[in-house]
């Protein structure tokens, strides 16, 4: 072992930096809190039986990051890294994903602790599971000779809880008990004192694996192993998405948006207890659900009322979140035409989450005529003393909008009404031989942090997060007059693309 | 709909962005409900920034209600009667039919089935 890894040593030298002749394992980093990170592998870290000792040059903080190893879902590929950077963001800590990869669902990342672990996967949708990893390898025998290097300083803590073992295998195909047992047993170097508990035990300590698939059966020896300490379940683990079903809604529509992208986009918008988000074209209502199953506070609005008043009292938008025990976080539907909107100037909504009506069933609309000279002079009718168009009964005439004016709209509204750092996140539909970046609207105000794809055969559909910054940045503007093309979505869908 | 949202709620009418007058509407022929949820001071709280009290007042005068302080309490935040009366105004108190009238233009806008509807006439929305 080098000699300045003794806390003794390392203390006297308090006042210089560490060692240009570092081990390799061994990386300082600077972060914007004048902290410097210390990238120590678990084995040394038995160096220091309490790393707090570790006194750092004046003004300085250690931060000792730990190997955590992510059981990420093979769901929406391009949305993964999205998903897990925005919730690090929330939560106010960066993460260096560079080890995602989608050629495997594992990957391992460097944390302070296991809060921050926990922070990073438990709500989220496209992961599955973090662990505190103990070892790793290639086969089993280096998989053992790893984790008996590294468990020597992590153990001591969980030598008496009660636990059980997991065999977490991706692609692999099903063992037998036997086989099961022999591979847990040949961990009995750990030589765990606590009681075997299989419900609610203190640890879970996994073996996980992944398997090639080869002239499409698994391979006999998993590629690569893994042995680590469960610290946190995703969302999706604890059945978020059978939850949230579409089909088990009490309310649902044709046109319902996808539970798992809607979840997904309010990750992706950080939508967060205690706050107001705002989803324009509500319709059934999947991104307001989403929104709350978040803890966050949710109004929609619609222009079409049939769709907000559902189809009787105890099927509507309100009885799905009776459901999911969300009512609190129900704040409203309203009628409303988007581009003639009723909110209050000055009221702020943390996010705004949408699908944009393209109009492929329907056509967008929004209020007013394409026909003005059939409507000229039909303000001044009045029945029973009363103007017609004051009276309950009217019925609000609606004209053709195309969807770049509509986007438009949306960002302008989002500059308006998003606090600083608050985002926007919608879904843009476009046809693939398209030149999509040109289509892609960006407003001066807003900066555009991710453009993620959801390939479909002829058409793809992509997700548009955008974040409103302070008032010192300057970005782009560009409005559906610059882009100059137009995002014929619905024409092109109704011919096939052709 | 919610008491909250007549202080989220302004008159649709382009030309009437300009004007104090078109915020908050005013309320007549209303018909309430009382839906009951379980008491969250926390979340009460966090609204509270959100909100602007005199057009609380106003509203609620025009649904009969003339029992709020005129200017906004201080230290609601440690006040739990104060929380408990404006979690049952805010949050419980639903307008299930009604009218809303903007104060500056005039347009009438109507509340069914608890929804409110702010679609414009073609006069209104074309302008």
């Amino acid at each position: 072992m080098p000699q300045w890894l003794s806390t003794a040593n390392y203390g006297a030298q308090q006042n210089t930096n560490l060692p240009a002749d570092l081990p390799k394992a061994v990386r300082l980093c600077q972060r914007p809190l004048i902290k410097q990170i210390c990238f120590l592998p678990l084995h040394l870290l038995a160096t220091f039986r309490q790393p707090s000792t570790l006194i750092a040059p004046p003004g300085e903080k250690f931060i000792i990051m730990k190997d955590y190893l992510v059981y990420m879902s093979q769901a929406h590929m391009g949305f993964r890294r999205a998903e897990l950077e925005s919730l690090a963001e929330m939560h106010g800590f960066s993460v260096d994903l560079s080890g995602l990869s989608e050629k495997s669902p594992f990957f391992v990342v460097q944390l302070e602790n296991d809060e921050q672990a926990a922070q990073l996967i438990r709500r989220s949708v496209l992961s599955r599971a973090i662990y505190e990893l103990w070892g790793q390898g290639a086969t089993l025998a280096d998989l053992h000779a790893d984790v008996k290097q590294r468990s020597s300083a992590l153990i001591s803590k969980y030598k008496q809880s009660t636990f059980k073992f997991d065999i977490v295998s991706y692609q692999g195909s099903r063992k037998s008990r036997e086989q099961q047992l022999a591979l847990i047993n040949s961990f009995a170097f750990l030589a765990f004192e606590g009681k075997i508990k299989m419900k609610n035990p203190d640890q879970i300590f996994a073996i996980l694996e992944a398997y090639s698939i080869v002239n499409q059966e698994p391979a006999p020896q998993p590629d690569y192993m893994y042995f680590g300490r469960e610290v946190e379940v995703s969302e999706r683990s604890r059945g978020v998405l059978e939850r949230h079903e579409i089909a088990k809604r009490p309310y649902y529509g044709t046109t319902t948006f996808d539970a798992e992208l809607a979840l997904v986009s309010c990750n992706l918008a950080q939508t967060r207890a205690g706050q107001l988000i705002y989803d324009p074209f509500v319709g059934t209502g999947s991104f307001a659900l989403a929104a709350a199953h978040y803890g966050a506070f949710a109004y929609g609005t619609d222009i079409d009322f049939r769709a907000l008043k559902g189809k009787g009292p105890s099927r509507r938008l309100a009885t799905n979140f009776e459901k999911y025990g969300t009512s609190h976080l129900f704040g409203d539907v309203l009628c409303m035409d988007f581009t003639h909107n009723a909110f209050r100037k000055n009221l702020l909504f943390d996010s705004i989450v949408c699908d944009p009506p393209y109009g492929v069933r329907e056509g967008l609309k929004v209020c007013g005529t394409n026909r003005e000279e059939r409507f000229e002079g039909k303000e001044k009718i009045i029945i029973d003393g009363e103007y017609a168009y004051l009276r309950r009964d009217f019925i609000q005439p609606k004209k053709n909008y195309s969807l770049d004016l509509l986007l438009d709209d949306l960002l302008q509204f989002a500059a308006e009404r998003l606090p600083v750092n608050g985002r926007l996140c919608f879904w843009m539909p476009v046809a693939n031989d398209q030149d999509i970046p040109t289509l892609v609207p960006q407003h001066e105000k807003l900066q555009l942090v991710y453009n993620l794809v959801q390939e479909f055969n002829k058409w793809s559909r992509r997700l548009l997060v955008y974040a409103k910054r302070d008032a010192n940045y300057k970005g782009t503007t560009i409005t559906s007059q610059e882009r100059g093309l137009q995002n014929d979505f619905r024409n092109r869908y109704f011919h096939r693309f052709k | 709909m919610k008491f909250l949202t007549t202080n989220f709620v302004k008159c649709a009418v382009k030309s009437c962005d300009a004007s104090e007058l078109s915020f908050p509407l005013k309320y007549e022929e209303c018909e309430l409900q009382l839906q009951e949820h379980d008491f969250n001071p926390e979340f009460l709280i966090s609204m509270l920034p959100r909100l602007n009290w005199d057009a609380i007042v106003q509203v609620a005068a025009d649904l009969g209600n003339t029992t709020l302080p005129s200017t906004k309490p201080e230290g609601i935040e440690d006040n739990e009667q104060m929380l408990k009366d404006l979690h049952s105004l805010l949050l419980e108190t639903q307008i299930i039919n009604g009218k809303m009238t903007c104060r500056h233009c005039g347009h009438i806008y109507y509340i069914k089935d608890s929804i409110a509807n702010f679609l414009l006439p073609p006069h209104l929305a074309n302008s």
